[in-house]
C-alpha cells in the first residue's frame, strides 16, 4: 500500500512539464480527484479567528508589501494590551477559537516582550495562539542570541501553540533575494518550520506566488514543503496566495528610479516587476498544482481573503478543501487595497452553495460543529 | 453519465431540453467546461472578445417595481434622478473625442427605468443628438421593457417604435429584462414587467425591422434548473426563426438591497450556466460572460468553459452596484487584453457586430 503510493508520487520534473503544459481543467481535473480522495465527505472546513498585529513596525521592509512602517512613522504602531485582551474577548464572543497574532520586525521588541505578551493572554483567555511566523522568530532569536530552537521552546512555554507559515514566500532564494533581500532565506524558514515540528508544534505553510518568480521556483517550493512534511508531519496545511501589488514598491510603476519619494529609492531588479497582478486562472491553476504535488499535506486553503468568495468556492473544485478564517479582522492585505468584507454566514453560505458540507474546525482541523 | 451528450455535442447535434437539465444537475464541472470550450472553439477559435464602451442610465424613475432590483426609485424619491439630453452629451464627450479622449469608445449601451413622464420624443431626441454629436458612436439601448413601454406611450405599432428609434440613430438593442421567461416565476419576481412572451415578441419585431439584439436570462434568484432550460430553449427557438441574436448573456443574480433577498450565486454555478447555455444555445454565435455581474475573475475563467466576450470597459455603471456588485465599475482595455490573454486567448477588440476594431 505506502509503496504503491510512493511510486504514483509526482516527481519535480513531472511536475513542472504538468505545470507548463496542462491546461487548467486537466489540472483542475486531477486536483479535484486528488481532494476527493483525500477528503471523501465533502467537509469544507473554516476557523473563527481574528488576526491581531501587534506591531507595523518592520525592518525587512519587504517590497511586496504595504503594510510595514518605520519606528518613528507616525502612523507606525504598538498594540497596547487593554486593545489586544479586548479584540481577544470579542473573538471568544464571537465563537473564536484562535488568534493569529503576527506583526513586523519591530527592533525595539525583544523575546522577553512576546514571552511576556503570550503569559498575559494565557493567564486571561482559553484561546489557542497561532503566532509569529518564521521571519518574526529568527528576528527575536538573533536579536537575544540565542539559537531558533531555543526561542521556540521558550515561546512554546510561554504559551504558543502553533505557527502560521508566513514569510515563506517563494521558498528559492533567486526569488527572495529581488522581493525581500532583507528577510530570511529559505533554508532558515525551512529550519524554524522543522524545529516547530520537532518540539510537536503544528504549523502551515504558505506561498505568495504572481510576482517575479518562474515555474521552477513554485516547483522548488513545493518540493521543499514536502520533503520537510516527510520527515516530520509537522504541516497542517497549505495556503497559496497571489501577490498584491497596490501600495506595494513592487506594484509602483517606476520603482528603482528614485522620484523623490523614500520609498522608491530602491535599486532596479534584475527580473522586470508584474504589471497586473496573478489572474484567476493563473491562481487556480497554482492551487491545483499544490493539491497535486502535496500528497502529503492534508488541507489545502482557499484564500477568499484575496480571491474573493467566489473564487473561492470555484478553488473547491481546484483542490481546496478549508477557507481558512473567518477574519474577524485583516490588516495587511487590506493594506493593498483588496478587502472583501464577509461573514460566518456568507462563509457557511458560499461553502453550501459551491456544493459542500460547511464545518467550524479548531487550529488542528478537528471538527467543532458542523452547520 | 455525459457520454451520450458528449457524442450528440461533438457531432454537431442539438441537445433536447431534458439533456439541457441533465447539464444543469450534473456536477463534472470539468467535462462541461471542456465540452463547452470545445463548442466555442469551433465557433470562434481561440478568439475572445472584449469593446470599449460606456453605460449610460438615462434615469432610474421606473414604473415597475421588480423584486430583484435595487436601482429603479419612484419619482421624487430620494436619489431619484433623470438626465437631460445636454447630461448624456456630456457624459460621452471625453470618451468619444477623436484626439486626447479618455480611451475612444466605439459603443454606448442605454438602458434605464420606464419613465412616468417622458415622451417618445426624448427618446428620439436623445439618440439622434448622440448620433449628431458623435457620428461614429454605435448606440445599442433599450431593452425590449423599454421598447415595449414606449410602443405603448407613442400609440405606435411595435414594429412602428422600432423603426422609428433605427431611423433615429438606435443601432442595435441590449438584451435585458428577459429576466426568467415562465411565469410562475416572472409573477413573483417582476409582476409588473412584460411577460417573456412579449418580451420574445419585442425581439422578434426588431430583428423583422433589422435591429439586432442580445439576449440575457438573470438566474441564481428563485428559479430552479428547469426555468433556465425553458428559457434558453425559447430563445434558441427565436433565433432559428430570425436569426438575430448576437449573444447570450447569463446574468447572476445580486442579492443586496433588493425585496427578494437571498445570496450570491456561487462562482461553479456561474461557470456551469456559462457552459450549459453555450451547448445548449448552437445557433448563437457568442456567450458573454459579463465581468460587472460575474466579477472580472469568473469572467476570466468562463473563457475556460465556453464564453468568448467579457463585455467592455463600461467607465459606469449603476444597476448591479446598486444590488451589492463587488466589482469596480471600469476596466482598462489593457486590463481585459491581460485577463483574455492569462486565459490562453486571443483578445479581439470588437466593434458592436463582432467586427475586429483593433487586432
Amino acid at each position: 500500500m505506502r509503496k504503491e503510493k510512493v511510486e504514483k508520487r509526482i516527481t519535480r520534473k513531472e511536475a513542472l512539464s504538468l505545470f507548463q503544459s496542462s491546461d487548467l481543467l486537466e489540472l483542475g481535473m486531477k486536483a479535484d480527484e486528488t481532494r476527493k480522495k483525500l477528503h471523501p465527505e465533502g467537509v469544507v472546513t473554516f476557523v473563527v479567528d481574528r488576526n491581531i498585529n501587534y506591531t507595523n513596525v518592520c525592518i525587512n521592509k519587504c517590497r511586496f508589501c504595504a503594510f510595514w512602517r518605520d519606528e518613528n512613522s507616525p502612523d507606525a504602531y504598538v498594540l497596547g494590551r487593554d486593545l489586544l485582551f479586548n479584540k481577544i474577548e470579542e473573538t471568544i464572543e464571537l465563537g473564536g477559537t484562535q488568534i493569529l497574532l503576527q506583526g513586523g520586525l519591530h527592533p525595539s521588541l525583544d523575546i522577553d516582550y512576546y514571552r511576556e505578551l503570550l503569559i498575559s493572554i494565557k493567564e486571561r483567555f482559553d484561546i489557542n495562539i497561532h503566532g509569529f511566523s518564521p521571519p518574526e522568530i529568527c528576528y527575536m532569536a538573533d536579536s537575544a542570541d540565542i539559537t531558533v530552537p531555543e526561542t521556540l521552546r521558550l515561546l512554546k512555554d510561554a504559551g504558543l501553540d502553533s505557527i502560521p507559515g508566513g514569510g515563506a514566500e517563494i521558498l528559492s532564494d533567486r526569488v527572495r533575494e529581488i522581493l525581500s533581500p532583507k528577510k530570511i532565506r529559505s533554508s532558515r524558514w525551512l529550519e524554524v518550520m522543522e524545529n516547530a515540528h520537532m518540539l510537536g508544534m503544528r504549523t502551515t505553510a504558505t506561498m505568495m506566488f504572481g510576482s517575479v518568480e518562474k515555474p521552477e521556483d513554485v516547483i522548488i517550493h513545493l518540493d521543499s514543503i514536502r520533503e520537510l512534511q516527510d520527515r516530520t508531519g509537522g504541516f497542517t496545511a497549505f495556503i497559496p496566495w497571489s501577490f498584491q501589488p497596490g501600495n506595494t514598491d513592487l506594484g509602483i510603476g517606476d520603482w528603482g528610479l528614485g522620484t523623490g519619494n523614500q520609498k522608491k529609492s530602491k535599486p532596479r531588479p534584475p527580473i522586470s516587476k508584474p504589471r497586473f497582478p496573478a489572474t484567476a486562472v493563473d491562481y487556480l491553476r497554482i492551487l491545483a498544482l499544490s493539491r497535486i504535488y502535496l500528497d502529503n499535506v492534508e488541507n489545502i486553503q482557499a484564500s477568499w481573503v484575496t480571491q474573493g468568495l467566489k473564487m473561492a468556492q470555484v478553488a473547491l473544485r481546484f483542490g481546496a478543501n478549508d477557507f481558512g478564517s473567518t477574519m474577524i479582522e485583516e490588516n495587511v492585505v487590506a493594506s493593498t487595497g483588496v478587502s472583501y468584507s464577509v461573514s460566518k454566514e456568507d462563509i457557511i453560505h458560499a461553502i453550501r452553495s459551491a456544493g459542500f458540507k460547511p464545518a467550524q474546525r479548531d487550529t488542528f482541523y478537528n471538527l467543532i460543529h458542523r452547520y | 453519465m455525459l457520454e451520450r451528450i458528449t457524442e450528440k455535442v461533438v457531432s454537431g447535434k442539438r441537445l433536447t431540453g431534458k439533456e439541457a437539465l441533465r447539464l444543469f444537475e450534473s456536477d463534472d464541472i470539468f467535462s462541461l467546461g471542456r465540452l463547452a470550450s470545445c463548442v466555442a472553439g469551433k465557433k470562434n477559435g481561440r478568439k475572445a472578445y472584449f469593446i470599449r464602451n460606456r453605460h449610460i442610465n438615462p434615469t432610474n424613475i421606473c414604473v415597475n417595481r421588480c423584486r430583484f432590483c435595487a436601482f429603479s426609485r419612484s419619482k421624487g424619491q430620494e436619489g431619484a434622478f433623470g438626465l437631460t439630453v445636454e447630461d448624456i452629451i456630456g457624459k460621452l464627450k471625453p470618451y468619444c473625442l477623436e484626439k486626447g479622449g479618455l480611451g475612444g469608445i466605439s459603443e454606448v449601451h442605454i438602458v434605464g427605468g420606464l419613465h412616468p413622464e417622458w415622451p417618445f420624443e426624448y427618446y428620439l431626441e436623445m439618440i439622434s443628438t448622440i448620433k449628431k454629436c458623435f457620428p461614429k458612436l454605435h448606440i445599442k439601448a433599450f431593452t425590449a421593457v423599454e421598447v415595449d413601454y414606449m410602443s405603448r406611450i407613442s400609440g405606435l405599432s411595435l414594429y412602428d417604435t422600432l423603426s422609428t428609434l433605427k431611423a433615429s440613430g438606435l443601432g442595435s438593442m441590449p438584451g435585458g429584462g428577459a429576466e426568467i421567461f415562465a411565469p410562475e416565476i416572472r409573477k413573483r419576481l417582476c409582476p409588473e414587467k412584460i411577460s417573456g412572451e412579449r418580451w420574445l415578441e419585442v425581439m422578434e419585431t426588431a430583428h423583422q425591422a433589422g435591429i439586432r439584439t442580445n439576449a440575457t436570462m438573470l438566474y441564481g434568484h428563485i428559479e430552479h434548473y428547469k426555468h433556465r432550460v425553458d428559457h434558453l430553449v425559447k430563445l434558441r427557438e427565436l433565433q432559428d426563426r430570425t436569426g438575430g441574436f448576437q449573444a447570450f448573456i447569463p446574468l447572476a443574480y445580486h442579492p443586496k438591497n433588493t425585496q427578494i433577498q437571498g445570496g450570491y450565486t456561487s462562482g461553479i454555478d456561474d461557470l456551469k450556466t456559462i457552459a450549459v447555455s453555450r451547448l445548449v444555445l448552437d445557433n448563437f454565435d457568442h456567450i458573454k460572460a459579463y465581468w460587472i455581474m460575474l466579477g472580472e475573475k469568473i469572467s476570466q475563467l468562463a473563457l475556460k468553459f465556453g464564453a468568448d466576450d467579457i463585455d467592455g470597459t463600461i467607465i459606469e455603471e449603476k444597476i448591479t452596484h446598486s444590488a451589492g456588485g463587488l466589482t469596480a465599475e471600469h476596466l482598462a482595455a489593457d486590463q481585459l487584453v491581460n485577463l483574455i490573454m492569462k486565459a490562453g486567448k486571443i483578445p479581439v477588440e470588437r466593434d458592436s457586430f463582432y467586427r475586429k476594431v483593433r487586432p
